[in-house]
């Protein structure tokens, strides 16, 4: 009954909000950095604040077939919007990363990315995210087939949670919450990964 | 006075003291790419504003508030172990008849961040020899209170406890500070009182200090008992020795804002010429 009204309501509202918000969101966290409102050390600020939108709209994508199939519950014209806003702030996260936290020091950058494990795991999810998000429109789609790309486009499945392990390696003490994302990454991932199986 | 084996300056330090002391004044050390002359202190805000003390919780945020809770005074330190007058000492007891200094410190943060702080204070030198160092004693141990209604913080294993070598206690650089841009100590900064060892990670800089303890054995620290292979005892800062997780070769400044880029970081954050000969001989790679 809900879900029936869920549906209802969702009917009406667009997905391209979410890019407007998304891109809103992004420039006032820059400019809350720029303007020191994010506190003494806008950089790590920014980073933690890129990154976490992004993982957190990252699980939100995977939870969209879930909750059609299990509570009925349809939002899967808004998945490619949040997957997109996805890849966007995770793009914003590297990108502050290399050009404001590490300011473009290449042989610390080189170094990062070939001994340090998180940034290896960061730098892995960013590369599976980028032919995701390329061929994240109907013209792909079309191009490889449905099928060819249902099973490309289940490589988030990959990314996911890698990003959520980046976070929780490279979280000095382990909180709450790089746990929770772990739990949640995992969690839905193994469950399509079980209903996949279940289906053949 | 009487003059005992702690009194003696070290070897290493004695036989360098000409380089010390003319490190120590306002000359640019030659080929230092940051003297002592040009620190320019990290703002109050900013320094008041982020702070680690897992005590009142994990974000760098949550002490500026949360600290305030905590109640300095009455304040007292227990000084025991290998002294000679241990006991309870109130802190205006232990600060009689010193004269607090203005040390405008580097201060390094293991998490590869930086600020230079204008703390007060006095050296602990000048604290341990009211309690009377003995002979035997070869490492200093410290805590800070505990006190759990006070402090919501989780996550160590509570009290946060640190250590140095005698040697590195008895210092000229090692401070025990009361203030901060000569007002008080605010709290989240570790009122009423806390070690400042500026040439090692901001985590052996331990607040709120309670108790200090003059032992023979090498004291546990909180840090290293929590991930032994990523927090060492000594923690000297070293852009050669990477914590295992991320590196130290270079650091952000606290304060220089979004463009502010990174600077390199220096051995013993830059004060090398000042307590390299305290660790002369020794593998820093595998005493980390």
């Amino acid at each position: 009954m809900i879900a029936e009204r869920i549906n209802q309501i969702t009917r009406k509202i667009p997905a391209w909000p979410i890019y407007g918000v998304s891109l809103a969101w992004a420039v006032w966290l820059f400019y809350a950095g720029v303007t020191g409102l994010s506190g003494p050390d806008p950089i790590d600020a920014l980073t933690n604040q890129t990154g976490i939108l992004g993982l957190q709209l990252l699980i939100a994508g995977l939870i969209i077939t879930p909750l059609r199939r299990y509570a009925g519950v349809n939002l899967l014209r808004y998945r490619r919007a949040i997957g997109l806003s996805a890849f966007f702030f995770v793009m914003l996260h590297f990108s502050v990363w290399l050009l404001l936290d590490l300011a473009l020091r290449w042989d610390q950058i080189i170094s990062d990315l070939s001994k340090r494990p998180f940034i290896m795991l960061g730098m892995a999810a960013v590369l599976i995210l980028i032919p995701l998000a390329v061929t994240s429109n109907t013209f792909s789609i079309r191009r490889m087939g449905g099928s060819a790309w249902q099973r490309l486009h289940r490589l988030t499945y990959l990314a996911v949670p890698i990003a959520a392990l980046h976070f929780a390696v490279g979280s000095k003490v382990l909180t709450t919450e790089p746990v929770l994302y772990l739990v949640a990454a995992f969690g839905l991932v193994l469950a399509r990964l079980f209903w996949i199986k279940l289906r053949r | 006075m009487k003059l005992t084996a702690s009194d003696v300056t070290p070897r290493a330090l004695f036989l360098n003291r000409r380089a010390f002391i003319a490190s120590m004044g306002a000359l640019p050390l030659a080929g230092a790419a940051r003297a002592a002359s040009d620190l320019t202190p990290t703002s109050r805000e900013d320094i008041t504003s982020y702070n680690n003390y897992y005590e009142f919780g994990f974000s760098k945020e949550d002490p500026a508030t949360a600290a305030q809770a905590l109640t300095i005074d009455p304040w007292s330190v227990t000084i025991d172990g290998l002294v000679d007058r241990p006991g309870t000492y109130a802190l205006a007891d232990l600060l009689a008849g010193l004269t607090v200094e203005d040390r405008i410190y580097r201060f390094r943060c293991v998490e590869a961040w930086s600020m230079v702080v204008p703390w007060n204070g006095v050296p602990l030198a000048a604290i341990l020899e009211k309690a009377g160092v003995q002979g035997g004693a070869k490492y200093v141990a410290f805590e800070t209170v505990y006190r759990p209604e006070e402090m919501p913080g989780k996550g160590l294993d509570w009290p946060y406890r640190e250590g140095l070598r005698l040697d590195e206690a008895m210092h000229p650089l090692t401070l025990m500070a009361t203030g901060l841009y000569g007002d008080p100590l605010p709290k989240q900064n570790g009122a009423p009182l806390r070690l400042v060892t500026p040439w090692k990670y901001g985590f052996k800089s331990i607040k709120a200090i309670s108790r200090i303890s003059l032992v023979e054995e090498m004291p546990k620290t909180t840090w290293n008992m929590m991930a032994p292979q990523e927090y060492g005892f000594f923690a000297n800062v070293n852009p050669g020795v990477d914590h295992p997780r991320w590196s130290q070769a270079s650091e952000r400044v606290v304060g220089a804002g979004l463009f502010g880029g990174r600077q390199d970081t220096l051995m013993f954050n830059g004060y090398e010429a000042e307590v390299a000969p305290l660790y002369a001989g020794m593998d820093l790679a595998a005493n980390f």
